[in-house]
């Protein structure tokens, strides 16, 4: 059995139009991949797609996990099989405490993996050095999911739900978008130790080189028009600051 | 099965073996009051008084606006039922079988844990009672309605239909002519009952109707808090609840009466909650209803005197085959009187609910404040929420504030919850849970864990 998230030739459409048009891709425990490209070229739909939005028809071509097909999965399935998508637009559920919904997402996942729920003090307790290292307040927990949240602390609670909920795999769809200086940092950073202590596969998302800064990718790839255009190292990065995405486009 | 919608497994909906020791024929008659009175021993104003209620229920018709109560068959109700001889005063005294109905519900739990005073009502006659001594002292009555009219007949006498008169509506005189059980409190001048008085209790024998009467009076600077809770079996025949619940909140007393109410599917729920407050006074009613075929329910305070003040929570949960027809009232009657109320509703699975309102400002009310904010939420597109709310506001410079919001669960709220490893369900609950939130965490905590239970049952296949 492989390790990989692999994502061969695949086609999605939604809305009736094919947003994704046979991308492959392959991601490694441990690696930062970063998956760059203009507005509308299919990243975020890619994204979503892998996670298993309904909305994102995969009309052809697979993806697999440790070796599983799973592009017909539920997203709940695939969530506890260990794939993560931090959103670009986090929702709002109000009233639904922070402490609440992770430690029921945690939970879930444990039940569909037959592990033994956590408690609600041993909870408190694994959530409490994260939010140290997201420099989150305890009073962070009693609020209601994403309302009335500022965008760097909905990117946070992403990375919260990431450093709790230990996925293999984590999509971060465009988690630098919203965030200043500082803020862009501690999610880094967050996502750094987690690569570190236990090869957290990571694909980011992203149309800018900001973030990259921080997280060094180990590979590049330039997506347009629904396709990847080229891939690379981080060189790839510098191409891109130095050019803009025109090099990359098709023509045709 | 007693019906064919996806929620008809009622986690309550067992029905035990207690015999009833008398029932009166269904049906009702002069004689089915004068018996009732009868049996109770009761003085002759009561029997008079109900039989004026009788006389007054019969000749109203069927209210035309609201839910649709046209299927009630009042000859097929069964208007007295009493399950035991006598009241116990000790949990060991309760009979056993009404004992383990009331140990699958939870009860001696709830007991043990905080429950100081219960008076729980089995069928249509109070078993068990219990008041903690210190209250006694204290001169804080705390009795079914029957003992009280044995144990304090002047202070019923003087209290008894003062707040919702005789012929207010035609439930309310249904439930004059034909009461049983329910609750007396009464608490004396500055005492400060901190437990809640909480009342338990259930539907029992098919067909049977539940028409308790709760009377509560709050002398000057009290303040109490009364819990109550429902549960019923699930019954193919339609069943009736039809209760009348007054509150008396003298000057700077607060009042605070809870209920949780969840009727098997067969039962219409016609109740009449009104509260006067005086001068300084604060009432507030915390309402919660589940189940039931059709609820017809406006917990109403009427702000008496200057500085009075009125919250209401309620909270509305449809499925199918249902129709709660909920919300509040408030009419201000005095200067600086203040009302909020905070109306919440979830339907699901083609069922339906509305928000009925009232807000009525005397002319002579000024300075007063009223806020009114009711929301909605939709779980599938067969299901219907409306808003009815009525303003009479007669005076300038009132400040009145109304807002409605109506919410469906989104595609992508389930998307981002399940991403997150929890399925559909699970997902639709917690939003649902959320969305009661406001009200939830004011129920003390084992009925709080009762409506996340619900909120579950409730929410099962709610979605797809």
């Amino acid at each position: 059995m492989n390790h990989l998230l692999e994502i061969k030739n695949l086609h999605v459409t939604v809305e009736q139009k094919e947003v994704v048009q046979g991308v492959y891709l392959s991601l490694a425990p441990g690696e930062v991949d970063a998956l760059m490209g203009p507005n509308g070229s299919g990243k975020s739909s890619l994204a979503s797609a892998l996670m298993g939005h309904p909305a994102y028809a995969i009309t052809s071509g697979q993806v697999f996990m440790g070796g599983q097909d799973i592009t017909s999965w539920p997203a709940e399935k695939r969530a506890s099989a260990g794939l993560f998508l931090a959103f670009q637009y986090p929702q709002a559920i109000p009233g639904l405490s922070v402490e609440h919904f992770l430690r029921s997402a945690y939970n879930a996942q444990a039940e569909a993996r037959g592990e033994k729920p956590i408690n609600v003090r041993e909870f408190r307790t694994l959530i409490e050095s994260e939010l140290t290292a997201l420099q989150l307040n305890p009073a962070f927990l009693e609020r209601g999911v994403n309302d009335g949240f500022s965008g760097g602390e909905k990117k946070r609670l992403e990375i919260l739900q990431l450093a709790i909920l230990k996925p293999k795999f984590a999509i971060l769809d465009e988690t630098d978008s919203g965030l200043d200086i500082d803020a862009l940092k501690i999610v880094a950073e967050g996502v750094n130790r987690l690569v570190a202590t236990y090869s957290l596969a990571t694909l980011v998302i992203t149309h800018y080189q900001r973030l990259l800064h921080y997280l060094k990718p180990t590979h590049v790839h330039i997506m347009a028009q629904g396709k990847i255009m080229e891939s690379g190292g981080p060189e790839l990065v510098d191409k891109v600051e130095a050019a803009g995405y025109q090099p990359f486009m098709n023509h045709a | 099965m007693p019906n064919s919608s996806v929620t008809t497994t009622y986690e309550y909906g067992f029905h035990d073996e207690v015999k009833p020791i008398f029932a009166l024929p269904k049906g009702l008659s002069t004689r089915t009051v004068e018996e009732i009175s009868s049996i109770k021993g009761e003085p002759q104003w009561m029997l008079k008084n109900r039989l004026r209620a009788l006389e007054i229920f019969e000749a109203k018709a069927l209210p035309t606006w609201g839910a649709d109560l046209s299927d009630i068959d009042f000859a097929n109700i069964c208007y007295y039922l009493k399950p035991s001889d006598k009241q116990a005063s000790t949990w060991d005294e309760v009979p056993i079988k009404i004992r383990k109905t009331f140990e699958k519900l939870g009860i001696p739990q709830a007991e043990v844990e905080f429950l100081s005073g219960v008076g729980a009502q089995y069928d249509s006659e109070a078993v068990y009672h219990n008041l903690k001594d210190e209250w006694k002292k204290l001169g804080v009555v705390f009795l079914d309605m029957d003992s009280a009219l044995r144990q304090y007949p002047d202070l019923v006498k003087q209290y008894f239909g003062t707040v919702v008169p005789i012929s207010d509506n035609k439930f309310a005189s249904l439930n004059t002519a034909v009461w049983s059980g329910g609750s007396f409190v009464y608490v004396p001048r500055g005492v400060q009952v901190t437990i809640p008085l909480q009342a338990y209790f259930r539907l029992n024998a098919q067909n049977m109707g539940q028409f308790e009467r709760t009377l509560i009076i709050a002398e000057e600077g009290s303040f109490v808090t009364y819990v109550e809770g429902c549960t019923a079996p699930v019954y193919a025949v339609d069943s009736l609840h039809c209760a009348v619940v007054e509150i008396i909140a003298k000057p700077y007393s607060r009042v605070r009466y809870t209920t949780m109410q969840n009727w098997s599917n067969d039962v219409y729920n016609l109740v009449t909650k009104r509260a006067l407050a005086y001068e300084g006074a604060t009432v507030e009613w915390v309402d919660g209803n589940f189940g039931s075929k059709v609820t017809m329910k406006y917990p109403c305070v009427v702000l008496m005197e200057p500085g009075s003040r009125a919250d209401v929570l309620s909270l509305a949960v449809a499925g199918a085959g249902q129709h709660q027809d909920a919300g509040a009232k408030a009419l201000h009657l005095a200067p600086n009187t203040t009302s909020n109320i905070i109306s919440k509703s979830v339907s699901h699975h083609g069922g339906r609910t509305s928000y009925r309102g009232m807000l009525k400002v005397a002319p002579q009310a000024r300075g007063i404040k009223s806020k009114v904010k009711c929301d909605a939420l939709l779980l599938d597109p067969d299901s219907r929420s409306d808003t009815y709310p009525t303003m009479k506001v007669d005076a300038s410079d009132a400040q009145v504030e109304h807002e409605a919001t109506v919410s469906k669960v989104g595609e992508e709220q389930l998307f981002y919850l399940r991403s997150r490893g929890l399925t559909e369900n699970e997902a639709v609950s917690l939003i649902v849970s959320g969305f009661i939130e406001p009200i939830a965490k004011e129920l003390p905590l084992e009925y709080a864990v009762e409506l996340n239970r619900l909120i579950n049952l409730e929410m099962d296949g709610s979605v797809g």
